[in-house]
């Protein structure tokens, strides 16, 4: 009998494999099942126990971040939703004009930038702008959160409007249609996975981020991620470990959404 | 003349389009201005300026924050030499990117390789295993990675218990921390780009150069690699680019002298008090980046050619 050869793989790449999966998930694994520890240990495991979610949930500094961080990311990731619809309508289905290109690379570029530039960038205008206007509000959260996440919800907009057939459109304008009824009724509807999807990867991206809100946010202004920033090199106990449990899930769930969202164009 | 007529409203109707275009995406046009594109001209700017005695800048031309980046002048003496300080930190930057894109080659190429080689189903699910950890707060995986490195870890518990050590060794606050914690982070950006252009890969290939008595090392270098080039380059791109402007990661697992170039940026504006410095150290980091891009770029169109 001769063995099977698998011409698909090499030897030990199935090995590596499976050791490239225990490495992405074993160590949020870790993190997990110590937010569940009755000790006040990240290493030990002392029994089971809720009392770090329950600390975490008491803890008036974790749910004020909390609120500010979603706050933010809904105003932050609708206003790119919204802006990157609208650019995307006005960079899609055109055989192109003069400045369609720069205002693609204006729209895309900011990804290639690193944040911790961006930061600092915004750091210097915002700490002008509140010299001079006095203002010291959420504001400058949420403008300089949008712009980050415009790129975010710009991609998969353009993407599915690239994608879509304008034969339907034509056929509304050929029996009359206006333009804002063709518009809300062929093309707002077909877009709308797209949209969807454009919006949930904003609203990630504007929840995650740590590096720009640490340089423009104002006194007393910490949303969740500075927040643990700002915990990490203290001496920590298993309640930031619920914490980012809680984040965690809130993460995935949201992920999963997109997954739904974004396999329904498929079919 | 109906021809010409005709033309002309095709024409005035194209301008309209035009226009109708530039209007909608004024929005987004000014968001990225004003809060994106703008402040980073900004920066330019404030790098030819004077450092205030508290922070921010006088408004006066210096070139000494360009200066700077390069030189130090001794307060004393006024001597000038290198800033080894700053080289060393942007050759430390360097080495630990291309250390982590290598290891995440490593890890990631063997596992995108055997991805592509299974039925859809399984495909399907383990792409989908990537890219959860691809889209978790990297804040929070960056702390997982610290919670396991601890003196009062897990890893160093358990090699204890191996009998391995006798006391916990350092493993926080070392460049060993920052590579294993940049190499966790962005595996998936060097296996999601892999696995795309392995998806579309010909297996029969390979069946036909084993028939054809190819080593297992030839079908490696002679089919495989050159055929899934451009995966390996938007790979290496997407991890080494990142990694070359991170601040997060060396932040929370770097100590204090073992800085990379996004911290050394962080530092001027905070305790160093030289903005123009600051300005200056990033805008090199942006230009490094697109340098960065350039060349990877390049690359991937010369091995088009071929």
């Amino acid at each position: 009998m001769t063995r099977h050869f698998d011409t698909k793989s090499l030897p030990g790449f199935g090995f590596i494999t499976l050791l490239c999966f225990l490495m992405l998930y074993l160590p949020i694994a870790v993190l997990v099942v110590f937010a569940f520890n009755a000790g006040t240990s990240i290493a030990i495991w002392q029994g089971f126990s809720l009392r770090w979610f329950v600390s975490a949930a008491q803890n008036d500094q974790v749910i004020e971040a909390s609120i500010r961080s979603l706050q933010i990311a809904v105003v932050a990731a609708g206003l790119a939703t919204v802006s990157a619809t609208l650019a995307a309508l006005a960079t899609t289905r055109t055989k192109g004009y003069r400045g369609m290109k720069t205002k693609v690379l204006l729209f895309t570029v900011p990804l290639m930038v690193p944040e911790i530039v961006t930061a600092v960038a915004l750091l210097i205008v915002v700490a002008r702008l509140k010299v001079w206007t006095g203002y010291t509000g959420l504001g400058y959260l949420i403008l300089s959160h949008a712009a980050f996440c415009v790129p975010f919800a710009y991609m998969p907009i353009r993407a599915r409007l690239a994608g879509m057939d304008s034969t339907l459109e034509a056929a509304a304008m050929d029996l009359y249609a206006s333009r804002w009824q063709c518009f809300r009724h062929i093309t707002l509807p077909l877009l709308t996975p797209g949209i969807i999807a454009g919006f949930m990867l904003a609203f990630v991206i504007s929840l995650d981020d740590v590096v720009i809100t640490e340089f423009v946010k104002s006194a007393g202004q910490d949303t969740l991620p500075t927040y643990m920033l700002g915990q990490l090199r203290r001496n920590i106990t298993p309640e930031i470990n619920a914490i980012s449990t809680a984040f965690l899930a809130l993460s995935v769930v949201l992920i999963v959404v997109f997954y739904l969202v974004s396999n329904r164009k498929k079919t | 003349m109906p021809d010409q007529s005709l033309t002309e409203l095709e024409t005035a109707l194209n301008r309209a389009d035009v226009r109708r275009r530039w209007w909608l995406s004024l929005p987004a046009l000014l968001i990225v201005l004003l809060a994106g594109v703008g402040p980073l001209a900004i920066v330019v700017i404030y790098s030819f300026l004077a450092p205030g005695d508290y922070g921010d800048v006088v408004w006066k031309f210096s070139p000494e924050g360009w200066f700077n980046v390069l030189f130090t002048k001794d307060i004393f003496d006024g001597t000038i030499s290198i800033a080894d300080a700053h080289l060393s930190i942007f050759w430390r930057s360097f080495k630990l990117s291309a250390i982590t894109t290598i290891l995440c080659l490593i890890v990631g190429f063997p596992t995108a390789y055997y991805m592509a080689g299974r039925s859809p189903r399984t495909r399907a699910l383990l792409l989908l295993l990537i890219t959860v950890p691809f889209w978790t707060n990297l804040l929070i995986r960056a702390f997982a990675i610290q919670q396991l490195l601890r003196s009062e870890g897990v890893v160093n518990l358990l090699l204890m218990k191996l009998g391995l050590i006798d006391q916990p060794v350092q493993l926080l606050y070392t460049d060993f921390a920052i590579l294993v914690g940049m190499t966790y982070v962005y595996l998936p950006l060097m296996v999601l780009p892999l696995y795309s252009t392995m998806e579309k890969f010909d297996f029969r290939l390979t069946e036909a150069a084993y028939d054809l008595y190819a080593s297992r090392f030839q079908v490696l270098t002679r089919v495989v690699i050159p055929l899934v080039r451009p995966g390996l380059i938007a790979g290496a791109t997407l991890v080494f680019i990142p990694c070359l402007g991170t601040y997060v990661i060396p932040r929370i697992l770097g100590g204090g002298s073992t800085l990379m170039i996004g911290n050394l940026i962080e530092l001027q504006f905070g305790q160093g008090r030289n903005w123009p410095l600051g300005a200056a150290l990033s805008i090199t980091l942006v230009v490094l980046v697109m340098l960065g891009l350039l060349i990877f770029q390049r690359n991937d169109r010369s091995g088009g050619e071929k």
